[in-house]
């Protein structure tokens, strides 16, 4: 190449060249990703995990994507269908897609209305054990009208009908492919699971399950000029930290996923001048949730169950104690020591998408130790031995667990010393999070059996409709031995006032409605000390400065507009 | 020699069906869940679902039994076939050990990540013998000598400073300050030329490095002892007294008799070389069979684990009785029958 | 220094022995102290073992700085007077933490290096002296090398944290669990080497020997055998002291340890790490006091096996050769 003699002609030169090499396909060379959690299959279908949902969405593709705004994209589909476009029933039990005529599979075969029927009776083959099967309720058929029209017929009427085939853990898989794939036969296609053929710009040359993933871009993909990159090498394994310093040290990766890690061991990587951290926020919040029955040991098989409200716990139960609690906490601290910019204080259950944000619960966004002692004063807990508060016998102690990480095992101890402020005494405990998000029924220290007076982690939802979610502290999902301590609701929080409710917005359509009664509900929650939220935290990545096109995105998999990615000098 | 050699051997056989119905009773009854890393979102009931589908709903022996017929008449069985490239019975509905975490033969899984275990642990394993049984040996001579006493440090420290934190070290130091050696080890790369060979060992420079300072330390502080040990018995100073020149001395009289530990060290640590090495793996990204197990024993991966586990215990009964036959041809004395 | 050091205990060692029957005990025991008096590195370690025990002990009382307390405002600090080692990213005393993590790690490293060395030469010196435990053993051995140690930590600590936490509280309950867990993890390798050397010394003249005046096998055990398998069980507990301090953390990090809020040298190392290039401080200080303390015990270690071993002053030999 000819050497430019002056800077502002090699910055223009370098502006061109990007822009050429950003509108040809395959002239970036190879994209290099980092995902400490390496994906173990590509069929998130049999899997559900996040690692092995974003690896495959380079391959397979649903029928609308969610933006990095939340908002819902069509992308194999050729428009979102509304009421408005005659695409929902006006009935809402049923709702009709129209896909996009000029997509091809991989393999030069036509995409059609078949392959996403297949698709769903695929996954709701009851034998396949399907990870998605919960966006399938309420589904009565899927039929394909024509080559490229597909109708989803519902059993109840639906006031949110995307459910199915939306978003990244809804792929549309290729019926030629897998077809004598289904049901009990599913896991044992191990080369199709490794290999599926897709619609993507990439297609899987290499999978190496747990350790690594070659992509060669797909020469049939529908955008002619796309993808920039003509290789993805997916690496996985480690951990976050050193994801992280590969990517904005060493400068080894081009991005580096989901980096929890303490804020100022980021901020000083990122000085290196290698790489920048990006944050986007979805759904997921950081809580304590409150055991309102009571765990102590010598209640023996009857421990956190609920016993139809006869259980109630020593002192969590009165939400004034919890209201204490959550006033003594600093979250700005916490938000500072283990999140930095990717946290934010919330008080919340439901922090987002904005219309379903609440403001009602606003009062624990500053920390104010002074009126905590004094509703526990007013409630009649003295300070005893110690300074530890008792009332009829009975002393504010608590344990608290959670899963082992080392930015969860910081924010207990934060916690544990402002508790101690109000007099109140904290046993800290950390479980190995195989075992404690696990569901053994013999095991005792699963996050289902409770066997704790709160515990710590975070949990969202997907998509951006919270109907299922807010549904999961009804009375009926508690946990308990009955049901093989299956239930959402772990608290175990039963008030027939927030049934109703949840009834109600099953039954509500028009986003406003919708938004007045989700906020109720999780003011609901809130006051009556089912959970403390603490932190809406976002989802952390961290990306080479010569990357570009990237739209960092937590409503969906963030590689989701990867065709665009490019490099840039 | 050899009666005793068959008679062990036959013995092998109980002894492991017994080591794989413990490990496999431990893991039953360990508290893990292979829907465990799922992310919340997805229900209880799917769960469920999903457990079943796993085939977990059924009871231990038949789950037990299974893997036995699995592992040890139809992975053979297939092994035969993909070597001779016949076919025998119905090999298509034969029912290979899969994994749950991939839903694929286990074996297959094993077979891909050997190559750089056996690389990256088994070079280093070479590495720290050659280094330690030397400086043991010269160590015990020269007692109390600068080079002991700078060697007692450094193998002393070596061992008690754990390697996910010399590995960090050194990926700050080469990887991160001076920019020299990849910090990600690719398992996708060939060696097909003088380039790629230089490539690869700079791969493995640094967890080679990491995992032959451990093993070092500890090979070559037992062949101190053993050496200093032999060196105050009465036949090396018979041997001294007869005139004998100093290194007939040592390799013939000192080094035989002082390798019984040694033997045994090195013997024990022969299998890991296949188990891998889990930390400096999960460091450098390795991802060997240690990782495999490490992965599958988070993710209640029973099937992996149990089969992963069992090859272990096979080679480490098969390499104790390596030792002990090794240990009556350096000591003619020792007999067993 | 090894040479003049090494010519004066020799005419009372060959008298202590090892232990030829008759030779006198009260005697034996004083020749090996005085030897190990007069040897530079069993006594520099010894000084150093005490030295790092004292500190964490009563180190306290001269830095009165409560360990568990997070000063947020005085986080990420380097050296000063307030905080002499600094502080972590949560505003904790780092050397205040490393006093309070001393106690926990050098009582858990000495107890489980005890329990496993009991059990490994328990187990090594019965199968290598008993032909008809041999097998068993050794296959009972075979079985703990071949389980997957973290389900068994898992299940063990399933089975028994409840109850120990219950009967003996927290602290102490957690103790016990943690020795027991890393001593049963671990004595498998020492029984191994022991029955490999006492094999050796079974098939040696002086054992036939005693055997032929029909002394009994303990008798045999407890003066030939032992004490001729001495060194190699010395290496081992020097060793097992750093991998048991090591074990912990690892143990603590799974959630299987003590709770994340006690400090113990190995977590301190252990969480420091990934604050190597921000804070130094907090992985060079437990780091040094890890290899301090395993670099003092293995200098006593090899005072003790050289004060014990029966012949060790007669080879000094290479001195004469020195042409």
């Amino acid at each position: 190449m000819i050497r430019l003699r002056t800077p502002i002609l090699t910055a223009l030169a370098v502006v061109t060249l990007a822009v050429a090499a950003a509108a040809e396909r395959g002239t970036d060379g190879e994209l290099r990703m980092l995902y400490w959690q390496a994906p173990s299959i590509l069929n998130p279908y049999l899997s559900g995990g996040t690692k092995d949902i974003h690896a495959a969405s380079l391959v397979i593709e649903p029928l609308a994507r969610y933006d990095e705004h939340g908002d819902m994209v069509a992308w194999l589909a050729a428009e979102i269908p509304t009421l408005d476009n005659g695409g929902v029933a006006s009935d809402l039990k049923s709702i009709t897609w129209k896909l996009r005529d000029d997509v091809v599979w991989a393999d030069g075969t036509p995409f059609t209305a078949e392959d996403v029927a297949f698709t769903a009776a695929y996954c709701m083959d009851p034998s396949g054990g399907c990870a998605s099967l919960a966006s399938f309720q309420g589904v009565g058929s899927v039929e394909a009208v024509d080559d490229h029209t597909v109708r989803i017929n519902f059993d109840v009427p639906m006031p949110f009908p995307y459910a199915p085939f939306v978003g990244s853990i809804l792929p549309i898989l290729q019926q030629r492919q897998f077809e004598d794939c289904m049901g009990a036969r599913a896991p044992e296609c191990t080369e199709e699971n490794f290999a599926p053929i897709g619609t993507g710009p990439f297609m899987v040359d290499d999978f190496r399950p747990n350790d690594v993933v070659r992509y060669v871009v797909n020469e049939r993909f529908r955008d002619p000029d796309k993808p920039a990159f003509s290789s993805v090498l997916l690496k996985g394994g480690g951990d976050a930290v050193s994801a992280a310093r590969a990517v904005l040290v060493t400068g080894e990766f081009d991005y580096g996923w989901n980096l929890q890690v303490e804020p100022e061991i980021l901020q000083e990587m990122e000085q290196a001048g290698k790489g920048e951290v990006v944050t986007a926020f979805g759904t997921l919040v950081e809580r304590l949730v409150i055991n309102k029955t009571n765990p102590d040991p010598k209640l023996g098989d009857t421990r956190s169950t609920f016993q139809d409200g006869g259980n109630p716990h020593p002192f969590l139960a009165d939400p004034a104690v919890v209201r204490a609690l959550s006033l003594a906490i600093d979250r700005d601290i916490l938000v500072e020591a283990g999140y930095g910019p990717a946290g934010q204080v919330t008080c919340n259950v439901l922090p987002a998408p904005a219309v379903y944000a609440s403001t009602a619960n606003d009062w624990c966004l500053t920390q104010d130790v002074e009126y905590a002692n004094r509703i526990l004063d007013e409630a009649g807990w003295e300070r005893g031995r110690r300074g530890i508060r008792a009332k009829d016998g009975v002393r504010l102690s608590i344990l608290y667990q959670t899963s082992t990480n080392s930015v969860r095992q910081g924010t207990q101890a934060l916690i544990k010393q402002m508790w101690g402020e109000i007099g109140v005494e904290t046993e800290l405990r950390n479980i190995n999070a195989s075992v404690f998000f696990g569901s053994d029924p013999a095991s005792p220290d699963t996050y289902q059996k409770f066997y704790a007076d709160i515990q710590m982690y975070t949990n969202n939802f997907d998509g951006t409709d919270p109907q299922a979610y807010m549904t999961g502290w009804i009375c009926d999902k508690i946990p308990g031995p009955a049901n093989q301590w299956n239930g959402s609701n772990i608290s175990r929080y039963c008030n027939p006032r927030y049934d109703e409710l949840a009834a109600e917005f099953a039954e509500t359509g028009g986003i406003e409605q919708r938004a007045a009664l989700a906020k109720r509900m999780n003011d609901l929650l809130v006051s009556d000390g089912a959970m403390i939220p603490l932190i809406h935290r976002g989802e952390v990545a961290a990306r080479a400065l010569t990357l570009g096109g990237m739209r960092h995105n937590a409503w969906d998999s963030t590689l989701w507009n990867v065709h665009e990615w490019h490099r840039i000098e | 020699m050899l009666r005793y050699a068959i008679r062990r051997l036959l013995f092998a056989i109980p002894t492991l069906l017994a080591i794989s119905f413990v490990v496999f009773a431990l893991l039953d009854l360990a508290p893990g869940d292979p829907t465990a890393q799922l992310p919340l979102t997805i229900p209880p009931e799917t769960r469920a679902l999903i457990r079943e589908s796993l085939g977990l709903g059924q009871p231990f022996p038949v789950r037990y039994v299974r893997w036995l017929e699995q592992f040890l008449a139809n992975e053979p069985l297939n092994l035969v076939e993909v070597l001779l490239g016949i076919e025998i019975g119905d090999s298509e509905g034969r029912l290979r050990v899969s994994s749950w975490a991939t839903r694929s033969p286990v074996v297959d899984l094993i077979a891909q990540r050997l190559p750089q275990t056996l690389t990256v642990v088994g070079v280093s394993y070479l590495v720290a013998i050659l280094i330690a049984v030397p400086v043991g040996v010269f160590s015990a001579y020269r007692q109390y000598s600068v080079f002991d006493q700078v060697g007692t440090l450094i193998t002393m420290i070596g061992f008690s400073v754990p390697t996910f934190f010399t590995g960090t070290v050194l990926i700050v130091i080469f990887s991160g300050v001076l920019g020299w050696l990849p910090s990600i080890y690719d398992t996708t790369h060939r060696v097909t030329d003088l380039a790629s060979l230089g490539y690869q060992l700079k791969q493995m420079a640094m967890p080679v490095m990491v995992l032959a300072l451990f093993s070092a330390a500890q090979i070559s502080r037992f062949t101190r002892s053993a050496v200093l040990d032999t060196l105050h018995q009465e036949y090396v100073r018979t041997a001294r007294a007869k005139g004998l020149a100093e290194p007939v001395v040592m390799l013939v009289h000192v080094l035989r008799n002082s390798m019984i530990p040694v033997v045994t060290v090195i013997a024990l640590g022969l299998p890991t070389t296949f188990a891998g090495a889990i930390i400096t793996e999960q460091i450098f990204r390795i991802n060997g069979v240690g990782a495999l197990l490490i992965g599958a024993i988070e993710g209640a991966d029973i099937p992996t684990v149990q089969t992963v586990t069992f090859i272990f215990a096979s080679l480490i009964v098969f390499f104790n009785l390596v030792a002990d036959l090794l240990y009556g041809i350096l000591d003619p004395r020792i007999r067993y029958d | 220094m090894a040479a003049d050091q090494a010519a004066a205990p020799a005419a009372s060692a060959r008298a202590a022995g090892h232990g030829l029957p008759g030779a006198h005990p009260e005697r034996a025991k004083h020749a090996v102290w005085h030897r190990l008096r007069r040897h530079p590195g069993a006594i520099a370690g010894a000084a150093v073992f005490m030295a790092v025990a004292l500190a964490v002990l009563f180190g306290s009382f001269v830095h009165g700085v409560d360990p568990h307390y997070l000063d947020y405002r005085a986080k990420n600090q380097g050296m000063s007077l307030a905080h002499p080692l600094g502080t972590d990213n949560l505003g904790r005393d780092t050397f205040a933490r490393l006093l309070a993590g001393g106690r926990l790690s050098l009582a858990v490293g000495v107890a489980a290096m005890a329990l496993s060395l009991t059990v490994g030469t328990v187990v090594g010196v019965l199968s290598g002296f008993f032909r008809r435990l041999d097998g068993p053993l050794m296959r009972f051995t075979d079985l703990f090398l071949a389980l997957p140690v973290l389900p068994l930590l898992m299940v063990t600590t399933m089975l028994f944290r409840e109850p120990l936490r219950a009967a003996l509280g927290l602290e102490a309950g957690i103790f016990i669990l943690v020795v027991g867990v890393i001593g049963i993890t671990s004595w498998m390798q020492t029984a191994r080497i022991v029955r490999g050397q006492v094999l050796a010394i079974r098939a040696r003249e002086y054992v036939t020997a005693a055997r032929s005046i029909g002394a009994r096998p303990w008798r045999i055990i407890s003066r030939h055998v032992f004490p001729n398998a001495l060194s190699p069980i010395v290496v081992a507990a020097t060793l097992d002291i750093a991998a048991a301090i090591i074990t912990e953390s690892a143990l603590s990090f799974l959630g299987l340890g003590f709770p994340s809020d006690f400090p113990t040298w190995g977590r301190l190392l252990y969480d420091g790490v990934p604050f190597l290039t921000l804070t130094p401080d907090r992985v060079i200080w437990p780091g040094l006091a890890i290899s301090l303390t395993v670099l003092s015990v293995n200098f006593l270690g090899d005072g003790l096996r050289d004060a014990l071993d029966p012949h060790a002053t007669t080879h000094r030999a290479p001195v004469i050769r020195r042409k």
